[in-house]
């Protein structure tokens, strides 16, 4: 037991890649075994981070549960593991979401091995950017976690799967040698990678100081390194205009992948943002805000513009993204404009709160894409119509999870949704009032999806014979179960996530 | 148990009702109406108990029923949710919950509970009626049909009436906003209740969105009153200390007041909600949903809530003059504007709709002109009357329809107010009580509520000199009667001009007892508002609402000094149209006749059409093409593209221009030319000895030559 209490984050982060390594001396032709194997390994970290969320004590300051092993001792370079309440959060959605997405993965028949096993190794790779405190293992993990979701894609993804994951692996690649470059010059700078220490020392040199023996003044680097850090993570996040990639590789993704696409990953990007621009760059990231802030109410408007002219039922749901996770980059913008403010606080809480509930709802909607195109091969909504008398379960799962994602009040999205407006309102008053017809038009294409689903003259094609549309089944419910007890959850005593998250803003910004 | 906690409680079982329906007992229709009535009984029963507390409760207003506990935190401080009931709450908790639990039992008969199954019906469309053969002759007729989805009626009905509670007990504006688009899905889910039809899908997704354009506003408006303020609690908002400070503070816009910009961003929610102009389109379409829908969101919770929530604010709102102007102006016009239309109106629900949005008006204009009490009486009393006008109604189309499944004839509109007439005779309990809440409509003088509480309105707007809203709202209330009288002639009096009507039945005790229950406050309510100084009544029953409501308000406000004008013109402008509408459609046979149907009244000022080309299409052209075709796939996908393209290019160059004929051509010239040199010395290579010997001693004779050369002869 010592042992367990000791090494929990880092149990939880290798767990997943030794139960692959085990599936990878498994019989290829044991479906069934490989496919509970995979499920209870990976329901044995969400376990541990339970856990880990249960004895975290959330009015303590700085990292717990941390580790600390030699890595790469001659560029001083140490798998240093911890989390706060905003990593923490993070790391329960993972370990969550994971086992969801693998029990949703039961319907897959094509190669189950390599897909658990990437599957698996995917998760090492989401919960290894959560848990660094070192950037080098940071930006390690931040590349491992594109591997196998590449293949995922490429693999096991529908028509135009090539294009949409060599899109998805150039485009994050591209952006990410910004942040390799950016966190190489921390490290020479400081002889180490160490976070806590870099941001200390980054921080405290003033800007109008000559950088080294250069021609620059450290002021000039460091935005010129803010904006190498912003790229990487907002093509991650992603932020208008450099979203595009996104319809694509979540429209051509497994719908496991797309689960874990839009769950967990697109919250790296947003979580670098917190965990390494903010504190990195409190002075760039605050001139910059108005920027930011652009940026961020492009994406809602744009995206939910975008999510409303589609006519893939996917590809809706994916530009939905896009317009949910503006809203957590507004946030930021306003907190990093008013640090340590009051509404700086609320907006960080919302922000954060926003990241946890889209990834509830969005892998939820994913899951419910993947659920009818499994039965009907179609995802054009022009297809559907009047199902729901035939679907009766299924539509009312729909409708709730498409509610969440509106933001209706009295679930999840709602809440966060309006911690970001009450935050940003008085720091970015003029772009909040722009992200509303966001707001609006998020209503516009969550009700146009329901509409040309489930409601209207029935499709007849659906109704008999061999085109018969059968009821999402159990399996599929207890993927669906936990999801909705949660946005629920959230959605009506909000203050048992709110309050770890809210401790950790304080305390950080 | 504590007042307090009873108030936590009352909005709880129509939600347990909900998810206890939708999860278990969906497929027992008599046990998902038992649940759904029986907890709407429950929340009634909970709130006569606060109610009668409340009455008995000393200066409620300073000392209201009033409880918080922490919900969200924010920084070292938590924001509170609670509940509250002043004397104002207590006022409207009371119509709401006997609204509510009548509309929940009426809903019983409507959706013809004990009937068989339909023939061919099917979950999304409205029940078409079963065949059924008489045990002793054999001979098959036509019955209604029970509603293929009547558990989930109950189910959706139980979270309506949910969210109009929260609204109501609210301490605060965020739980009340809850409440607020609770009710806007539980209005999207039940307007299109009969989703299978086209309209009924449209409709819901105008409603729905209708009313978010209003929703977003006053989202911002709570957002800037929370930052302004810290607080969104109304006890602690409506403090002398902070409306100081929002009636002080200045803002960008237009000039307002902090508190004026926050009372117009929430009031543009209301004019969402409460169908104002000009976001009064999605209301009249609303009644694609079932009666009992109608009733409920258009007389005892949804469009009252917008009502409300003014009426919440007000102190707040009656801080800026400008604010007040544009409320007033709103309401007055949207209540002449919304007449006119239902003047032209054949549909029997259509005409109710538009009557409720014209009543609204009168709500709004009332508190746009500071009439907080006269506002307050007439959301009550409309409310009553106007939730027995939409029963009534239900009971009438549900009467039409008998006689249509008796006919056969489908073709018969059975709403359309021409092919009823002589309906008194048919459906004598429904005729009575349509009547009493038709003549409430119309302010019949003296005995109904709907006479006292526009009779105060009036007296209000022309005591305190506002005579543009008097004599618009004078106009508006003429054509009221007008329309009122229109409708009941057209309906129950005459001789029936269908055979439809002619088989119209009356309806089943679920449906008439609420009709009865209604029409007594429909009458009574009036009662306990009428004004002290009332020639020959006032003072012979104390004026109980203004009293009481009014203290809400710290500075309770005056009313009005008697005068005759208001009090004629409101007996005028009632009585004239009751007369003149009888006197004129008691002739009329057929709506070619009518001389009101007029195209631009029919066709409701070409509202619908002018959205749809200013908003609805280009919406459409920028998502799908501007947004989502231009911008996404070809300017940014076409600059990757182009980046991609040119990597590619310049990949293909750097190995046709540089690795192919530089780097490999050199690495290929050293090779291939040290290949070449081998080929050509390997005619050397014979293998024989002889040559090789011969060869080493031709070197030798021209090395030794040159040795000589060089060492001897130099």
């Amino acid at each position: 037991m010592d042992f367990i209490n000791s090494h929990l984050l880092s149990l939880i982060l290798f767990l997943p890649t030794v139960a692959a390594l085990v599936i990878f001396f498994l019989p290829k032709d044991e479906v069934k075994l490989i496919r509970w194997m995979a499920l209870t390994a990976s329901l044995i970290p969400f376990a541990l981070s339970v856990v880990v969320w249960v004895n975290f004590k959330s009015d303590a300051s700085g990292f717990q549960f941390e580790e600390n092993y030699p890595w790469y001792e001659a560029i001083h370079s140490s798998l240093h593991l911890g989390v706060d309440g905003l990593s923490l959060t993070m790391v329960v959605l993972t370990t969550l979401l994971t086992p969801l997405a693998i029990l949703a993965s039961f319907s897959i028949t094509d190669r189950v091995k390599p897909y658990m096993m990437l599957f698996l190794m995917l998760e090492t790779g989401m919960l290894g950017v959560f848990m660094a405190l070192d950037l080098l293992i940071f930006f390690v993990f931040w590349e491992i976690g594109l591997v196998p979701m590449y293949f995922l894609i490429n693999q096991w993804g529908s028509v135009n799967r090539n294009y949409a994951s060599l899109k998805f692996m150039i485009y994050t690649m591209g952006g990410s040698l910004g942040l390799l470059l950016g966190i190489q010059l921390l490290g020479v700078l400081f002889k180490t990678f160490d976070l806590q220490t870099i941001v200390e020392g980054w921080t405290s040199l003033s800007s109008s100081d000559t950088f080294g023996q250069t021609f620059f003044t450290v002021g000039q680097v460091k935005a010129v390194a803010f904006w190498a850090f912003v790229v990487a993570f907002a093509i991650k996040v992603p932020v208008w205009p450099f979203h595009t990639w996104l319809p694509d590789a979540h429209t051509e993704a497994p719908t496991a992948g797309s689960m874990i696409l839009a769950g967990v990953l697109l919250k790296l990007g947003a979580y670098g943002f917190l965990r390494l621009v903010l504190p990195l760059y409190p002075e760039q990231a605050q001139f910059y805000a108005g920027a930011l802030a652009f940026l961020a109410v492009a994406a809602i408007v744009f995206g939910a513009f975008a999510s409303y002219g589609q006519t893939d039922f996917k590809r809706l749901v994916a530009y939905s993204s896009v317009n949910h996770m503006g809203f957590v980059l507004l946030g930021i913008a306003a907190a990093a404009k008013a640090s340590g403010t009051l509404d700086a606080t609320i907006a960080l809480n919302g922000a954060v709160l926003q990241m946890f509930n889209h990834g509830l709802s969005a892998a939820g909607m994913f899951f419910l894409v993947g659920v009818i195109y499994e039965r009907t091969h179609t995802r054009n909504l022009n297809d559907f119509g009047g199902l729901f008398p035939l679907v009766p379960i299924y539509g009312g799962i729909l409708i709730f999870t498409s509610m969440a994602s509106l933001g209706l009040p009295g679930l999840n999205g709602f809440i966060s949704e309006f911690l970001v407006v009450r935050g940003s309102w008085p720091i970015l008053t003029v772009y909040t009032a722009i992200a509303m017809l966001g707001l609006l038009f998020t209503g516009a294409y969550i009700l146009k999806g329901i509409k040309s689903v489930l409601h209207g003259p029935l499709n007849e094609h659906w109704a008999h014979g061999e085109h018969e549309l059968t009821e999402i089944n159990t399996r599929e419910i207890l993927v669906m179960a936990p999801l909705m007890a949660l946005i629920l959850v959230i959605g009506i005593w909000p203050a048992w996530i709110l309050d770890v998250i809210n401790k950790a803003m304080v305390m950080l910004f | 148990m504590t007042t307090e906690l009873l108030i936590w409680l009352i909005p709880l079982p129509p939600v347990l009702a909900f998810f206890l329906i939708v999860l278990f007992t969906n497929r027992n229709k008599a046990l998902s109406h038992t649940i759904g009535v029986g907890a709407a009984g429950l929340s009634w029963l909970g709130s006569m108990v606060v109610f009668a507390r409340a009455l008995g409760a000393e200066r409620l207003a300073e000392h209201p029923f009033h409880s918080a506990i922490p919900w969200l935190p924010t920084g070292d401080t938590w924001f509170n949710i609670g509940v509250l009931i002043d004397p104002f709450g207590a006022a409207v908790l009371f119509f709401v919950a006997w609204t509510i639990f009548m509309i929940f039992l009426y809903s019983v008969g409507y959706h013809n509970f004990g009937q068989p199954k339909g023939d061919h019906d099917r979950a999304g469309l409205p029940p078409h009626g079963a065949t059924v053969a008489d045990e002793k002759t054999g001979h098959k007729h036509m019955v209604p049909s029970v509603e293929p989805m009547y558990s989930r009626f109950f189910a959706f009905l139980g979270l309506f009436a949910f969210g109009m509670y929260v609204l109501v007990v609210s301490d605060n504006l965020l739980t009340m906003f809850v409440g607020w688009e609770i009710m806007g899905l539980c209005s999207y889910l039940l307007i299109g209740f009969w989703y299978g039809k086209e309209s009924a899908r449209n409709a819901a997704v105008k409603a729905f969105m209708t009313t978010r354009v209003g929703d977003v506003f006053m989202l911002l408006g709570i957002a800037f009153l929370y930052s302004a303020t810290g607080t969104l609690s109304f006890r602690e908002i409506f403090t002398e200390e902070v409306l100081h400070v929002l009636a002080t503070t200045a803002t960008p816009v237009l000039g307002l007041s902090a508190a004026g910009l926050i009372g117009l961003l929430l009031f543009i929610g209301t004019v969402g909600k409460s169908a104002q102009w000009p976001l009064h389109v999605w209301l009249p379409d609303a009644m694609e949903g079932p009666t009992p829908v109608s009733a409920m969101i258009h007389a005892a919770t949804m469009v009252s809530a917008g009502v409300y929530a003014v009426i919440r604010m007000f102190p707040l709102l009656s801080l800026d003059a400008s604010t007040m102007t544009v409320v007033a102006f709103i309401g007055t016009f949207t209540a002449i504007f919304a007449a006119s239309i239902a003047v032209a109106q054949n549909d029997i629900k259509r005409v109710l709709a538009y009557s409720t949005i014209s009543q609204l008006g009168f709500m709004i204009a009332a508190l746009g002109i500071g009439a907080y009490v006269a506002a307050a009486f007439h959301l009550i009393t409309h409310a009553f009357f106007k939730a027995l006008l939409f029963l009534g109604s239900g009971s009438v189309i549900h009467g039409m329809e008998h006689g249509v499944l008796h006919t056969g004839d489908h073709h018969v509109d059975p709403q359309d107010m021409f092919n009823m007439g002589g309906l008194r005779k048919k459906m004598p309990i429904t005729f009575w009580t349509f009547l009493i809440g038709g003549f409430a409509l119309s302010g019949f003088p003296l005995v109904t509520a709907g006479f006292w509480s526009k009779d105060e309105i009036l007296a209000d707007a022309f005591g305190h000199g506002h005579m543009a809203v008097f004599i618009t709202l004078a106009i508006a209330a003429f054509m009221t009667a007008f329309y009122t009288m229109r409708q009941i002639t057209l309906t129950f009096l005459g001789e029936p001009r269908t055979k439809e009507a002619e088989h119209a039945q009356e309806t089943p005790w679920t449906m008439t007892v609420p009709l009865m229950v209604l029409a007594f406050f429909a009458v009574t309510y009036g009662w306990v508002g009428i004004p002290e100084h009332f020639p020959g009544l006032g003072g012979l029953v104390p004026n109980w609402f203004h009293d009481f409501v009014g203290h809400t308000l710290e500075h309770v406000p005056e009313a009005p000094e008697f005068s005759w004008v208001p009090l004629l013109t409101s007996l005028g402008v009632a009585l004239g149209g009751l007369f003149f509408g009888w006197l004129y459609y008691r002739n009329v046979k057929s709506a070619k006749e009518d001389v009101f149907q007029i195209g631009v009244l029919k066709n409701k000022w070409y509202f619908d059409e002018a959205y749809n080309f200013l908003f609805i299409k280009p919406v459409y052209w920028i998502s799908e093409t501007l947004v989502y075709k231009w911008m996404d796939q070809t300017v940014i996908d076409g600059i990757l593209h182009t980046f991609g393209k040119v990597t590619d290019w310049l990949g293909n160059k750097i190995r046709n221009w540089i690795d192919l004929p530089v780097i490999n051509g050199f690495g290929d010239f050293v090779g291939f030319r040290t290949a070449d040199l081998g080929g050509a010395m390997r005619p050397i290579q014979t293998g024989r000895v002889q040559q090789y010997m011969l060869l080493a001693m031709f070197l030798l004779l021209i090395v030794g030559g040159l040795l000589f050369y060089f060492l001897v002869m130099a």
